[in-house]
């Protein structure tokens, strides 16, 4: 599926030697989820003084994880996590920054570096809130500098949350696992208390019906797949001319299929209406369906313009409103958690891309502006991927893709696979303390960082 | 140990073959192949993968995956001979479970209905809890068969012991055996095509130009209509290049086809009325309709929109001139609605094939007939109109194209979807005319 035999190349000893003499990017292979692989390759090692330490090595050692609580100059760890929730000046990020770093080399390839800290809007006190900034600027900075496949990615504990919550906990999970392998440089604000730990980390919507639009092909289907392989039923929409590669999707999942355009004014009625109807519920929607009309501006027809913006945002509008209407009503689950396909366009724009990125940023203020709408603890979030190798993006001209699909911190393109994985975690449980975010899928890119 | 699924029944109570009450046969929806002229877009598809499509829409439409169906039934009525067992072998490649049973049915372009029909029978009877039927051609995937003469040296061949013998036989091969025999849609007791056929029947009916190509227009209008307003967005997945028919013209005008030349029935001269656009040309395609009882339906969370309530089947004498090839649903219906204690009048909606316009226009013009209907019928009094505005309300085979076997899977599903909207108790007429002097016609009531 990929096209990006450099990556390969690299990865064979003599292409890692080629590629090392001459200074060339060393994308490493993802360290990717498979049920039942252990959580993180090795033992992990927790930094810190505050009660976030001691929180996230409970919830290790409840993982069965071996946990270190003090760096060893012979062990090579698989993560580290970085308790910075107790910091209430700059200075005091010295000592556990710098024990970050004297360990940064033992960390294994794929490995995980997880800050843990509390939200700087949380404070009016300006010592404290440019403390846990500064947080932000040290992980950021460490994901760039992060080698062998690893990530530095962090946590925000809202006020009153401690690491102990459910929807932290989910967010350590997330972060530290196969299923974060295109995350980096990002960061999961835990605002609530909100949430709960599956019984079963490996299928955490088991017993969910899960709709996801757009699931015929690309980042769709492999939505689809992950939210089945992780527990869900799965109700597959799509366009009726798509319906070929729908129906075979859905097929591999023993989901259904439902033919239909998300624009039509009754989409959300007849989506609520197979559910009912169907699987009696409806616990998870993932707006994924869109579409691109690139064009310049000066260039750009009514047409275009609009239909990407009807695709795209204004469905997801209308759909949403159906679907809380019926929240609660014993078929739409009281908590229904949504996702929706935002983009790295929406955030750092892109040229020839005015209509998409309007749309796609149009996402970003939607579930923010949606997720204090959300009742029953349900939510609502967006995930905006970055270069993903896709049928879409193989399209585009090799030196432009082999520059695009460099340009972060992985010096590779994502797969489908790792959206669907942000997006999966999303819409469970485990991230239920987590509403009107947005968490970019990108590997770090530089577009918008 | 789990239950085994080769023993589970869900019917409640007594089935009716084993002395327990009939019960309905309930049509859940249908899925088919957008249809494509021969030759053309499914020119490298086989009936098979076409079938097998059809299945697997139909599957994916209603979550079906792993379920062990009561029975499949479908064919096609061009087919080569080592598709013995198309349905079964199509059945295999699909995501249901393997050990569903299938059969091959075949009455010409009434195979679909035969299909449903006798499905929705077992299901009536307690024999079957669900069922598929359907149906599949492709012209595109038709047999060449040697010509007898190549055969009866080939044949000899096989037969030979000696080598002598076998090169007595090899000896007899000619150029012209080459020649392969492709399959037609003559009468083989007539040797007139379909359309000749019919010409002679629209002939005699005096059905004009004008009216058919009328019928046909209305048919791509009614059908491109549809299409638009999403009708067709749970009755069809779109297979290979094709999200619609191909043969569907959302633009013609009776300008256009007025500028057609006859097709069939040139030794009419002036008179010859049938043209390719107002016949269905050679079409490739499949569907399947999914069919169950209601508790089969209801443990599923399926839809139910209508049930199958009775169809009939009527042959008549055409080889000797008596009757027009394809007039033998007038006699179907005839007595179908005596079975039932019906009338012509009392349907929502009527789905008559349109195999050619004339077909369509010499049936309702045989039905207001006063003589036709006392003589041929045996009526007090003729069946009379129709309300023209109930007539094929979505377009038909003229739009859609005619893929033989498949036409009557299209029509249950659409009629059936239909009568669900305009609600319980609404009726509805399909009639489906059938080489062979053959043709079967059934009622739906809307659920």
């Amino acid at each position: 599926m990929s096209t990006d035999s450099y990556t390969a190349l690299v990865n064979q000893p003599l292409g890692h030697r080629l590629a090392q003499a001459l200074g060339l990017p060393q994308p490493a292979i993802l360290r990717r989820h498979r049920p039942g692989a252990p959580l993180v390759d090795g033992p992990v090692l927790v930094l810190g003084g505050g009660p976030a330490a001691d929180e996230a090595a409970t919830h290790l050692l409840d993982w069965g994880q071996d946990v270190r609580r003090h760096p060893a100059a012979q062990d090579r760890y698989g993560a580290v996590v970085a308790a910075f929730d107790d910091v209430s000046t700059p200075a005091e990020l010295s000592a556990t920054a710098l024990e970050l770093g004297a360990v940064q080399r033992q960390l294994g390839g794929s490995g995980r570096v997880v800050t843990v800290y509390q939200d700087p809007e949380g404070t009016p006190d300006p010592a404290v809130r440019a403390a846990r900034k500064g947080v932000e600027g040290l992980t950021r900075s460490l994901a760039h500098e992060m080698r062998q496949g690893s990530t530095a990615n962090g946590i925000i504990l809202g006020e009153g949350i401690s690491l102990g919550a459910p929807g932290a906990a989910g967010a350590l999970r997330f972060l530290l696992s196969g299923r974060s392998a295109f995350v980096s440089g990002q960061f999961i604000p835990v605002a609530t208390d909100g949430g709960a730990t599956p019984r079963d980390w490996d299928r955490p919507l088991a017993g969910r019906v899960a709709v996801v639009t757009g699931a015929a092909r690309g980042i769709g289907a492999a939505i689809a797949e992950t939210l089945h392989r992780d527990g869900a039923t799965i109700v597959g929409v799509d366009v009726p001319a798509a319906g070929q590669g729908l129906a075979d999707v859905v097929n591999a999942l023993s989901g259904s299929a439902l033919q239909l355009d998300i624009t039509a004014p009754d989409a959300g009625e007849r989506i609520l209406a197979h559910c009912r109807e169907r699987h009696g519920r409806m616990d998870v929607v993932v707006h994924n369906a869109g579409i691109t009309r690139d064009r310049k501006l000066a260039n750009m027809d009514a047409d275009r313009w609009d239909s990407v913006i009807a695709v795209n945002i204004e469905s997801q509008l209308a759909m949403n409103r159906a679907f809380l209407a019926a929240a609660g009503d014993g078929v739409v689950a009281a908590g229904l958690r949504i996702a929706s396909l935002a983009s790295t366009s929406g955030i750092a724009g892109n040229a020839g891309q005015t209509n998409y990125a309007a749309s796609k940023a149009g996402v970003i203020g939607m579930v923010s502006a949606t997720a204090p709408l959300m009742t029953g603890g349900g939510t609502i979030n967006a995930v905006a991927p970055g270069f993903i190798e896709t049928e879409m993006t193989a399209k585009i001209p090799f030196l432009t893709r082999e520059v695009a699909r460099r340009m972060n911190s992985l010096s590779q393109g994502g797969r489908p696979v790792d959206v669907a994985e942000a997006v999966s975690f999303l819409v469970s449980d485990a991230a239920g303390g987590t509403s009107g975010a947005t968490l970019r899928v990108c590997g770090q890119g530089i577009m918008g960082a | 140990m789990t239950e085994n699924p080769q023993q589970q029944t869900s019917s409640t109570g007594t089935a009716a073959i084993a002395g327990g009450p009939l019960r309905q046969a309930v049509v859940i929806g249908g899925n088919r192949t957008p249809f494509a002229r021969s030759h053309g877009a499914y020119a490298s598809a086989s009936n098979k993968d076409l079938l097998t499509a059809a299945l697997n829409g139909l599957v994916a439409r209603f979550g079906l995956q792993g379920e062990r169906i009561g029975e499949v039934a479908a064919g096609a009525v061009i087919k080569h001979s080592r598709d013995f067992n198309l349905t079964r072998e199509s059945v295999l490649g699909t995501v249901l479970d393997h050990s569903t049973p299938a059969h091959e049915v075949q009455i010409a372009c009434a195979t679909g209905m035969e299909a449903i029909g006798g499905l929705a029978n077992k299901i009536r009877l307690g024999q079957l809890d669900s069922a598929i039927g359907g149906g599949v051609d492709s012209i595109s995937d038709a047999p060449l068969v040697f010509n007898d003469a190549a055969r009866s040296v080939l044949m000899e061949l096989n037969r030979a012991r000696t080598v002598q013998d076998r090169i007595k036989a090899v000896l007899r091969f000619r150029p012209g055996h080459l020649a392969p025999e492709a399959p037609g849609t003559e009468e083989p007791r007539t040797g007139l095509s379909m359309g000749e056929h019919q010409a002679r029947t629209t002939h005699r009916w005096g059905i004009t130009r004008q009216a058919q190509d009328e019928l046909a227009l209305a048919s791509h209008h009614h059908m491109a209509a549809a299409y638009d307003r999403g009708f067709f967005d749970d009755l069809v997945t779109p297979f290979g290049t094709l999200t619609r028919d191909n043969n569907l013209r959302a633009d013609s005008t009776l300008e256009k086809l007025a500028s057609l030349k006859p097709a069939f029935g040139r030794d009419l001269g002036e008179e010859a009325t049938m043209t390719a656009g107002n016949s269905t040309p050679l079409t490739d395609g499949a569907s399947a309709v999914l069919l169950g009882s209601e508790d089969w339906a209801a443990a599923r969370g399926l839809p139910v929109l209508a049930d199958f309530v009775d169809f009939e089947t009527a042959a008549v004498d055409f080889v000797d001139g008596q009757e027009g090839l394809l007039m033998a649903p007038a006699y179907a219906v005839a007595r179908l609605l005596q079975r039932q204690g019906l009338t012509l009048q009392d349907f929502d909606y009527y789905e008559i094939h349109e195999a050619f316009a004339g077909t369509v226009l010499a049936t309702l013009k045989a039905w207001e007939d006063e003589e036709f209907c006392r003589e041929r019928l045996g009526l007090d009094a003729p069946l009379g109109p129709i309300d023209r505005a109930r007539l094929n309300v979505n377009g038909s085979s003229l739009a859609a194209g005619h893929p033989f076997a498949a036409t009557g899977g299209r029509i249950t599903a659409t009629l059936a979807k239909m009568l669900h909207k305009k609600g319980p108790g609404s009726l509805g007429l399909v009639s489906v005319c059938a080489a062979g002097g053959q043709g079967i016609v059934a009622i739906l009531r809307g659920r």
